[in-house]
């Protein structure tokens, strides 16, 4: 099982590992770009908004083993906002799961790499998503699987703020609070965005969606999703908790790293030109050597 | 007078058995574990079920993670809001990825009577028929619902369970082993053969034993496995006869009439005629008089047979 360089609990994550981890992130943003390529219709925007928080995961909190990755005690993460998968390939590649070759592959036919996460395909991943809402109960199910053989395994279930539109998640919601169950942790992309526009703008009231999960039973942490101390702050604050789930209410910007994808709803699913391609591939490499150079 | 029993209250016991027998039995329901039997289980096993309230597509997902997780969940609801209220999340988080979970759509068809439309799923054997990876068993009676209760928890993918609270009798032979694609047949004869699923197996033989007083022999098969059909014993029973029958209390469309069709459409020049719910919603009414009303009963049967041989005779 791969261990990460934790701090102890309780303190804070050291500014050397916070940098590591933003490498890490800047690395991932731009291969999430690199597998996506010009010309073709990807979710960028949902994608490069929860990159630091999966960097978080699969690279400080998460134990697993990318050797056997349906060992029975690994931590689980489910992407439930399906269609920001590449962000987890991304992650999924860079941890051994897969060669990072394979990435290229991303949507080709045949691919192990589906356009939304397919359990059955994919080594790491760890249920069927890409009809929003359903997550939260699959990752439910999971924790439910732990109670009852007595594992000791977290769950960690990534939802996006439009996603919470689907009623389902409320009644997952109300499930895992009436179940007491302290090893799932809910993150919520909270990009603002979705497909056609603010998130908030429809006829969907949202806001203030800290005080939605609190109303359903949760302990609740709202952060900055691109700030990784707080990231690794709340992910650990979320493993210390004995009474209830938790959610970490993630504010982030969609696009985030690529400065004209960043805030555009119509990058939710679409294609860059080659010309915007080379741009953003150009400002993720600059970002990328940057944070390499600060490392050294 | 014959004993009867609705094939859930055998359900409800064979899942406590199989309970007893295997740890990695969960069972969830929605708010009717007394009427879908599951009760049995969950006072027995209170650490493996799991009333997830009237939230029957948080159910369904939940399941799938536990499946994906060691576990082989068994889902109770009715069967209406089984199938047709999680479509969707049966078929991207159960059937897609081929996960064990186990659907026991409870009070299903015609014959869950009086609540109505609302709650009568005539169109759950279609729905659940064509998703890749599922196994679809409809149980005759109780005897068939017992062992297909066991069978279905060691078949590695998805299965829909069809069963109804309408009282039927014992159809199935003393020392019936039931087999997934196995079409017993229950009784022969050679002028036509008459396709039968669930409740209407024993409407069917009744029927047989009517149309043998108009010197008409029916062969009745039980078509208790839809999905995979066998469809060699559909075309080896169907050889030789003026005419087959499919008898269901389910729409016509995509149901038993068009599992059976579609092999015979491939294989066989047999001429089909297909008696269930004719494109159309239920009503309120007792389970007999719905089964009437929709010529459903073994003397509705025997005047469809009959009617459809005149025809084919001219």
């Amino acid at each position: 099982m791969m261990g990460h360089t934790h701090s102890m609990p309780g303190q804070p994550v050291s500014s050397a590992e916070i940098a590591h981890l933003e490498k890490l992130a800047a690395e991932m943003r731009l291969r999430i770009v690199r597998m996506m390529g010009p010309n073709k219709a990807h979710h960028f925007g949902g994608s490069l908004s929860l990159t630091d928080v999966v960097a978080a995961l699969y690279f400080y909190k998460m134990s697993y083993n990318p050797q056997d990755p349906r060992d029975p005690g690994r931590d689980r993460f489910l992407m439930s906002k399906g269609h920001s998968v590449p962000a987890q390939y991304a992650a999924l590649a860079m941890a051994g799961f897969f060669p990072l070759d394979e990435l290229a592959t991303l949507k080709q036919l045949g691919s192990r790499l589906q356009g939304h996460p397919a359990m059955q395909y994919t080594p790491g991943l760890e249920g069927c998503t890409g009809s929003l809402g359903q997550g939260l109960s699959f990752a439910n199910g999971m924790a439910l699987a732990a109670r009852i053989k007595g594992l000791k395994y977290r769950v960690y279930c990534l939802l996006g703020d439009g996603e919470l539109h689907e009623g389902q998640v409320w009644e997952a919601a109300m499930t895992a609070s009436r179940c007491c169950l302290t090893s799932l942790t809910a993150i919520v992309d909270a990009n603002r965005l979705k497909a056609m526009d603010d998130a908030s703008a429809c006829c969907k009231a949202l806001a203030p969606v800290g005080d939605r999960w609190a109303g359903f039973g949760w302990l609740v942490r709202e952060i900055d999703g691109h700030n990784m101390a707080e990231i690794c702050a709340a992910l650990d604050w979320a493993s210390r908790l004995e009474d209830r789930p938790s959610v970490i209410v993630a504010h982030t910007v969609k696009g985030k790293g690529v400065s004209f994808i960043e805030n555009q709803p119509g990058f939710h699913n679409s294609s860059l030109n080659d010309e915007q391609y080379a741009r953003a591939v150009e400002e993720l490499e600059a970002n990328l050597k940057t944070r390499s150079e600060a490392r050294q | 007078m014959t004993t009867r029993t609705e094939t859930r209250m055998a359900y409800g016991e064979a899942l406590l058995e199989l309970g007893q027998q295997r740890s990695d039995i969960a069972v969830l329901d929605a708010d009717l574990y007394n009427s879908t039997r599951s009760v049995l289980f969950g006072k027995a096993f209170p650490n493996r079920f799991f009333d997830i309230g009237i939230a029957e597509q948080d159910l369904i997902s939940t399941a799938a993670g536990l499946a994906a997780n060691g576990f082989v969940p068994f889902c109770n609801s009715f069967a209406i809001f089984l199938t047709g209220r999680c479509y969707d999340q049966i078929r991207t988080q159960v059937a897609y990825p081929s996960l064990p979970v186990k659907l026991a759509g409870s009070s299903a068809g015609l014959t869950e009577g009086p609540d109505g439309a609302s709650h009568q799923s005539l169109e759950d054997i279609t729905l659940m028929r064509v998703l890749p990876n599922m196994t679809v068993i409809v149980p005759a009676d109780d005897v068939e619902t017992k062992q297909a209760t066991a069978a279905i928890a060691n078949i590695p993918g998805p299965v829909y369970l069809r069963l109804g609270r309408y009282p039927v009798p014992t159809v199935m032979p003393p020392g019936y082993k039931f087999e997934v694609g196995q079409l017993p047949r229950l009784r022969d004869g050679g002028d036509i053969v008459i396709f039968a699923t669930g409740h209407m197996v024993s409407k069917s033989l009744e029927a047989s034993e009517l149309l043998e007083q108009e010197h008409i022999a029916a062969r009745v098969v039980n078509v208790s496995t839809i999905k995979p059909m066998n469809g060699a014993a559909i075309l080896r029973d169907s050889e030789g006869m003026r005419l087959a029958f499919t008898v269901e209390e389910h729409s016509v469309i995509g149901g038993l009439g068009g599992a059976i069709a579609e092999v015979l459409a491939a294989g066989a020049s047999t001429p089909l005629v297909r008696l269930g719910v004719q494109d159309m919603f239920g009503e309120s009414g007792f389970a007999d008089e719905l089964l009437q009303k929709h010529g459903l009963q073994p003397g509705g049967i025997r005047d469809s047979v009959l009617k459809a041989l005149a025809t084919a005779g001219r």
